[in-house]
């Protein structure tokens, strides 16, 4: 297939855009929900 | 959950299915060849990213109007999902244009206006880092916001205001303008599928807003 190479770099650079937003949602969402258990405890704690 | 779920295998086997489409149903493209399958991902995209700036605008306003958290929530969102898609349609744009125009890059009316919408988005968001106070940040983000959604009528208008090296609109372009039957069929499909992903996206974005404020509430909670 002629220009193979650049429709595959489009497809591949493009997803990766789209994976990599979605995959840093999760990691920061994970990264809050922690927090706010950690935040939950010292709460609860200072009652 | 079970929503989330069916949200995201609905917008996976849309996708999927836009892109088998746009390889194995779409007739070759006559003067481009097979490099104008990047079109449908590229318009597509383009497509999404500005609904999700008028979306942004609209919680900007509606922040404005009424002070509730929930539109600054959905602006934030929606500008940073916007600004997803608008980054994937500067990185495919310029691979489709090399082969095509010789060139990757021009200062043209669309390309420009494009990337000064890229800009302003990522001020917006870098704006919002620079306000310690939840208010303040909210209102002078939401007036900001409205202020870059000025750029994005100049985007969609460009290629139909000014003659650009961008090519001009063949969807909704006005006579002479217009896409083979197959072809158009499949670019709504396309412009459907990262709607979807558009969707998701936000909803998922709209869902880590929350907590962070609830984060902040207990950190206040936790000082007092």
């Amino acid at each position: 297939m002629k220009n193979f190479d650049s429709i595959f770099a489009a497809y591949v650079l493009g997803w990766a855009v789209f994976f990599g937003f979605y995959l840093s949602l999760g990691k920061r969402a994970s990264s809050l929900r922690a927090e706010i258990e950690q935040l939950k405890n010292s709460v609860n704690r200072g009652k | 959950m079970a929503k989330r779920a069916i949200l995201g295998l609905v917008t996976v086997g849309l996708v999927v299915t836009a892109a088998f489409a746009s390889f194995y149903v779409v007739p070759m493209e006559r003067t481009m060849g097979p490099i104008q399958r990047i079109f449908y991902f590229h318009a597509a995209s383009a497509w999404a990213g500005m609904t999700a700036f008028a979306i942004c605008f609209l919680g900007n306003l509606l922040y404005v109007w009424r002070r509730q958290q929930n539109w600054d929530w959905l602006g934030v969102s929606a500008a940073e999902v916007g600004l997803a898609f608008t980054t994937v349609v500067l990185i495919t744009g310029p691979i489709w244009a090399h082969p095509v125009w010789g060139i990757w890059w021009t200062w043209d009316w669309r390309l420009t206006s494009t990337f000064v919408m890229w800009l302003l988005y990522i001020s917006y968001l870098l704006l919002r880092t620079l306000i310690e106070e939840p208010d303040r940040r909210a209102l002078l983000s939401a007036l900001f916001g409205i202020f870059a959604f000025l750029d994005v009528p100049l985007v969609y208008f460009s290629i139909r205001w000014w003659r650009t090296q961008h090519p001009q609109p063949v969807v909704m372009g006005g006579p002479g303008a217009g896409l083979e039957p197959t072809m158009f069929k499949v670019f709504f499909f396309s412009v459907l599928a990262m709607h979807a992903l558009m969707v998701l996206l936000l909803s998922e974005r709209y869902r880590l807003e929350k907590l962070s404020v609830a984060v902040h509430d207990l950190q206040r909670e936790a000082e007092a």
